[in-house]
């Protein structure tokens, strides 16, 4: 298929573009395969480049022949074309409709893309799941890595790689593999060297009505205890919705089979309730006219913030289990690809030091959420759309917003712990909905594989990880903190991430101005420290 | 003394209010002017201050079989729970404290014995930091407008206005008695700020006595002075902070507002700010919000909307914002009133003056603010704070909502202010703790009659002496920030207003952020200024050196200062802290094993300079989360050990109970 059947009017001029905090600017409105641009011809004047993979809605009306669209994107920003002539707007309008939703993956812009840096680091090659566990194999000789996924035989959704406990052959893991909900037995996401404790992750037992076991499933996660020594399981459902489950062929494990551990059931919301309660948040943060009580209301209704709660109080139970039970813990939900992903990251940032600096978070991404070891939060059936669709499908989710906020919450408490900055958590919600690299495309490792990722586009982290690039996203506040951070989950302490959904909404000049003020107070100290040595 | 029934009380339990379960054993004293908990804990004898003057109510609860408790609810925003053995121990430290909480003359108030061993000397400097005259002369005055006059010296038109006041010059004494004649309580309208760029002024008055048909020439004169004063524009606007319903039901009283077209050029405008009772009440329920243990998301934001307490300061600010847009913007001269002109006014002068003047952004100039718009205009501290046991509908938490509005705005200006929020609620603190005499009374009469310069201290020269810890590290002089008036919104954002956890749960130290910003890059900035000393010294050397070198004379370079520590004591790696309680019930989760230390004591910062100066201050406050390690690591009673291994395993049900 060629760009350009869709593009039917590719250049119009006397675009007018409104956006919020900057005044009306005039020019050129251009439509390419991926981009819609608006250049005003003039020196100095700032352009508009827009991926139309980040365009969530438009809307469209005329006055006479003046058309305006009104573009909602997923980054919850919405700007304003006005175009003369109604033929121009119709033909934009649609070409804007097709190409903001194309089916094919390969089409989309990574691509396409041809980097303008030099790659010195391969961000491809930069977490290899072997590296990753070295830095846990020199703790302790527990876990082994097993090939037993190569050529995705057992889990789809798993990486050719995973850790397993060295006790437990492959053959017994291939048994889990059929006891658990998509073929995702337990394996390591997380040891605590402190203490030789373990965050394993799975998908939900497929124990069924009638209270299926498997002999295997229990040898393997009591493997990883010591003995005498008990285990939590947490459930990241409640128990009402994982008792219904067991219809549907799933469940939970059962007290009588599982006697070293202790179950306990969070309730975590999931698909569509989060997508509803994002979209009444953007529209109560967009809508300017009710008075300050229906603000507050509004903002309750969203629940975004009940939903921030229960999954940081979650990551905040496992953890104590870890680091004050000494107990490892297993964390699963249903799939074990969206709650289960929240818990198990957050409770590293909690725990481990590293998940707090630009890398070691970077690395906890990639293992926990993308390819190397856990895998699978699907990224493109959740963040296909964001708050402004109306397609509802049941699979589209914030899921991933969930959690970097959740990591917001904690840096602004902690703001001195965090090697990154907000804009760092601001630039990964960006593209993971639109993005010129490829890092964020698919939805499972093998899906991955498949379209090529590694050959074929770039990696986000190959430019990340550039200097001039990290600097910006580099906390100047931040010094090494080796303890375990505990951050406050009370209603009073949790607060709406203004960066995120009011950034649109209001100036943050005196804000930004104020960060740059600290970084030159920093980096002035350091400048006479420097001289002075 | 003779209110005080027990003077100590051994072996009572101060409660931790988040999770019930922590508790420390200590005892209890009474004093003339505190209630001191010192903790039995061996190495630390941890103490526990409460003013008499901060206690807001005091509840007896029901007995229970561990004994008699005691809930202690402070103005600060302090709550203490404290169980006492005895059944009639604990009926006489209640009864003590309601006698001892509710003072019923001036000199059984703290100032009047609190002694900072300053001599005569510094305490007449301390009085004099702070001066009104100095500051009129600041804003341009007096001029060929303006002028001061003494037409209220020995307080003869207004008692509870200042002696000396600025009028317009076109106003002579005629017309002010006879305006004053026409105003509630007399408090006719005289100048708040003075707006050099453009001469427009801020002026405050209360409410004229118009009822429904009354008029009063002098007042329209009065007014006409006013708008004369300012030669650039031809009206004025009077602008009432009420809502328009309360208003006109003054008017039935023989009071009310402006009629336009009784006064030449004059353009009204009501502004709706609710009077004193609803903001009572507002507080109230924000309170019980943020008592509420553990709540959920929903419950919390529900009742802090229900409470409508950020409605209010929307409301405020509003006001304020639109005084500063008239003055600044449009050249215009506003006269404000509200009822009497002492709550709603204040705020909304304050507010203005602050959003206009950057220096009322500074710290001298924000005590200064607080001198003109709420002391010397006779804000009725002693009553809407309860200083004195008096009529409890009279409290309101008025300067509250003002401070408030200023910490609003320094999180929507970061830089634009001198001082931090240590500051505002280091003040807010001390207009409820009578420890000095600024706020004492409800006017400049009352306080010169009780000789308040000559028998107590002020708390400007404290704050003053130390101002280190009170400064915003953002604040440059020379930043676009500081400078001019503040950029005024253009449209309402309700979003903008957020509920201040810092002051109203400032003794639930794990609700607050575990490091403080402000903290660490005020050492920075220290240790910056350090390093430039040092640097200066040595390149001194390096110069003679370079001369002596120049004479041929072998000298060996010194080897600069070994290098600092690039770690900041005040905040970094002190971050361990106790996790909270997570299980989603009430009782907590058991943590058995020791907890890293208590480092985070160090986090809660400045309380080594609370412990100097304001012992009151750092009372309960630091230490939190230490304590709670303390009291389930140490086995210090045999009684407890065995309580905590109880409590283990209720906690283990407890994770059950959620499964």
């Amino acid at each position: 298929m060629e760009f350009a059947e869709l593009i039917k009017t590719p250049r119009v001029d006397n675009v007018v573009l409104h956006r919020p905090f900057y005044p009306a600017v005039e020019g050129t409105l251009c439509l390419t395969g991926h981009h819609l641009i608006l250049s005003s011809r003039q020196d100095n004047t700032e352009e508009l480049w827009l991926l139309h993979s980040n365009i969530d809605a438009i809307d469209k009306r005329f006055v006479g022949s003046l058309g305006t669209i009104i573009i909602k994107c997923k980054d919850f920003r919405i700007i304003q074309l006005d175009i003369p002539g109604m033929e121009e707007c119709l033909n934009i309008a649609s070409s804007i409709e097709a190409l903001s939703t194309l089916d094919s993956i390969t089409l989309m812009y990574p691509f396409f893309y041809r980097p303008m840096f030099e790659v010195v680091e391969d961000g491809w090659h930069s977490f290899l799941p072997e590296q990753e566990f070295e830095l846990y194999s020199s703790a302790t000789s527990e876990w082994r890595l097993s090939y037993i996924n190569k050529e995705f035989a057992v889990c789809l959704s798993y990486p050719p790689i995973v850790i397993v406990p060295n006790s437990i052959d492959d053959e017994a893991v291939r048994k889990v593999a059929t006891f658990r909900h998509g073929g995702r037995f337990p394996v390591l996401s997380y040891y605590h060297k402190k203490n030789g404790m373990v965050i394993m992750r799975s998908g939900q037992p497929l124990t069924g009505t009638n209270g299926r076991r498997c002999k295997e499933d229990e040898k393997l996660i009591n493997a990883t205890l010591r003995a005498g020594k008990r285990g939590y399981i947490i459930d990241t459902r409640s128990l009402n919705v994982a008792q219904q489950a067991r219809a549907k062929g799933g469940g939970f494990e059962q007290e009588a089979h599982y006697p070293q551990w202790r179950r306990i059931h969070k309730s975590i919301e999931r698909y569509h309730i989060l997508q509803e309660s994002l979209i009444k948040l953007v529209e109560a943060c967009n809508d300017q006219t009710h008075s300050m009580d229906r603000w507050l209301s509004k903002l309750e209704t969203s629940n975004w913030l009940t939903h921030i709660k229960e999954i940081l109080t979650t990551a905040c139970l496992a953890a104590q289990c870890i680091d004050r039970e000494a107990a490892s813990v297993l964390i699963h939900g249903t799939e074990g690809t969206d709650s289960t992903l929240q818990v198990t990251s957050l409770a590293q940032i909690i725990l481990e030091p590293r998940s707090r600096t630009i890398h070691g978070f970077e690395a906890l991404i990639e293992r926990e959420w993308l390819q190397v070891r856990k895998a699978g939060h699907p990224f493109q059936q959740r963040c296909a759309q964001s708050a402004y669709c109306n397609s509802k499908q049941k699979w589209e989710s914030p899921v991933f917003l969930l959690f970097l906020d959740c990591v917001w919450q904690i840096l602004r408490q902690f703001p001195c712990s965090f090697e990154f900055n907000e804009h760092f958590l601001i630039t990964l919600f960006e593209h993971v909905y639109a993005s010129q690299f490829g890092t964020f495309l698919g939805n499972n490792e093998s899906e991955r594989c498949k379209l090529k990722l590694q050959q074929k586009t770039m990696s986000l982290w190959s430019w990340v990880n550039q200097p001039s690039e990290l600097s910006k996203f580099t906390n100047p506040l931040f010094e090494a903190n080796n303890f375990v951070i505990w951050p406050s989950v009370a209603p009073q302490s949790l607060q709406l991430w203004e960066g995120i959904f009011l950034r649109w909404n209001r100036s943050s000049k005196y804000l930004d101005e104020a960060y740059e003020e600290m970084v030159n107070i920093i980096e002035y100290n350091k400048e006479l420290q420097a001289k002075s040595i | 003394m003779e209110h005080i029934r027990t003077p100590k009380v051994e072996n009572v339990r101060l409660v931790d209010r988040v999770s019930s379960k922590k508790a420390v054993l200590g005892t209890l004293y009474l004093t003339a002017t505190h209630i001191i908990f010192v903790e039995n804990a061996s190495d630390t004898r941890k103490e526990t201050w409460i003013l008499h003057s901060q206690i807001s109510t005091i509840e007896k609860q029901a007995t229970t079989a561990t004994g008699c408790p005691l809930l202690v609810r402070c103005k600060n925003f302090q709550i203490v729970q404290l169980v006492i053995p005895q059944e009639r121990d604990c009926h006489d430290v209640y009864v003590s404290l309601i006698r001892l909480a509710r003072p019923v003359k001036y000199e059984e108030l703290y100032c009047f014995s609190f002694n900072p061993k300053l001599d005569k000397e510094e305490r007449e400097q301390g009085w004099r930091l702070i001066d009104l005259g100095e500051e009129y002369k600041r804003m341009g005055l007096p001029n060929s407008c303006w002028q001061l006059s003494d037409v209220n010296r020995d307080y003869r038109v207004c008692d509870s206005y200042p002696s000396e006041l600025y009028v317009p010059k076109s106003a002579t004494a005629h017309i002010i008695v006879g305006s004053s004649k026409f105003r509630s309580r007399r408090r006719f309208p005289a100048l708040s700020y003075y707006y050099k760029a453009n001469h427009a002024s801020i002026c405050r008055s209360s409410q004229p006595l118009s009822g429904f048909s009354a008029r009063c020439l002098e007042d329209e004169q009065m007014l006409q002075a006013i708008r004369k004063a300012n030669p650039g524009s031809d009206f004025i606007y009077v602008v009432d902070t009420r809502p328009k319903l309360n208003a006109m039901a003054n008017r039935a009283a023989g009071k009310g507002y402006e009629n336009e077209d009784n006064y030449s050029n004059i353009k009204f405008q009501f502004i709706g700010i609710e009077n004193i009772h609803v903001m009572r009440n507002s507080l109230q329920k924000m309170l019980e919000v943020c008592e509420l243990k553990s709540p959920s998301m929903s419950e919390f934001l529900w009742g802090l909307e229900n409470s409508g307490w950020l409605r209010h300061i929307k409301a405020i600010m509003d006001a304020g914002i639109f005084l500063a847009k008239a003055v600044s913007e449009e050249g215009v001269s506003v006269l404000v009133h509200c009822s009497d002109g002492w709550d709603r006014t204040a705020q909304v002068c304050s507010v203005a003056s602050l959003l206009l003047d950057p220096y009322y952004r500074t710290l001298k100039g924000f005590m200064i603010l607080i001198e003109k718009d709420w002391i010397s205009f006779g804000h009725k501290f002693n009553h809407r704070y309860g200083n004195l046991d008096a009529d409890p509908k009279e409290i309101s938490p008025v300067v509250d909502q003002f401070i408030e509005c200023v910490w609003q705005l320094m999180e929507q200006f970061p830089c634009a202010f001198e001082f931090n929020e240590r500051f505002l609620i280091h003040i807010q603190h001390h207009i409820y703790s009578c420890q000095f005499g600024n706020f004492l009374g409800n006017s400049q009469k009352e306080r010169q009659e009780l000789k308040v310069q000559e028998r107590t201290y002020s708390l400007w020269a404290h704050l003053w002496k130390n101002r280190a810890d009170y400064l915003n590290p953002l604040f440059r002089a020379d930043h676009s920030q500081t400078q001019g008036t503040l950029p005024l919104p253009t449209t309402p954002c309700n979003f903008l207003y957020k509920f201040w956890s810092g002051m109203y749960n400032r003794f639930e130290k794990g609700m607050q952020p575990r490091q403080s910003v402000t903290d660490h890059l005020m050492a920075v900035k220290e240790e910056t200024q350090q390093l430039e000393e040092e640097l200066e010294i040595l390149e001194e050397r390096l110069e003679k050196i370079q001369k002596v070198q120049l004479n041929r004379t072998k000298v060996k370079s010194k080897p600069s200062e070994p290098s600092r520590h690039s770690g900041f004591s005040t905040s970094d790696n002190s971050t361990a802290n106790t996790p909270q309680d997570y299980s989603g019930n009430a009782r907590s989760f058991p943590s058995r094993s020791p907890s890293q230390g208590d480092e985070d004591s160090a986090l809660i910062l400045t309380q080594d300079n609370l412990k100097i100066s304001d012992p009151d201050l750092s009372g309960n406050s630091d230490q939190e989360s230490g304590v709670e390690d303390l009291s389930c690591r140490s086995p210090s009673g045999g009684e407890r050990a065995s309580e905590d291994s109880s409590k283990d395993r209720d906690s283990d049900e407890a994770v059950f109970l959620t499964a």
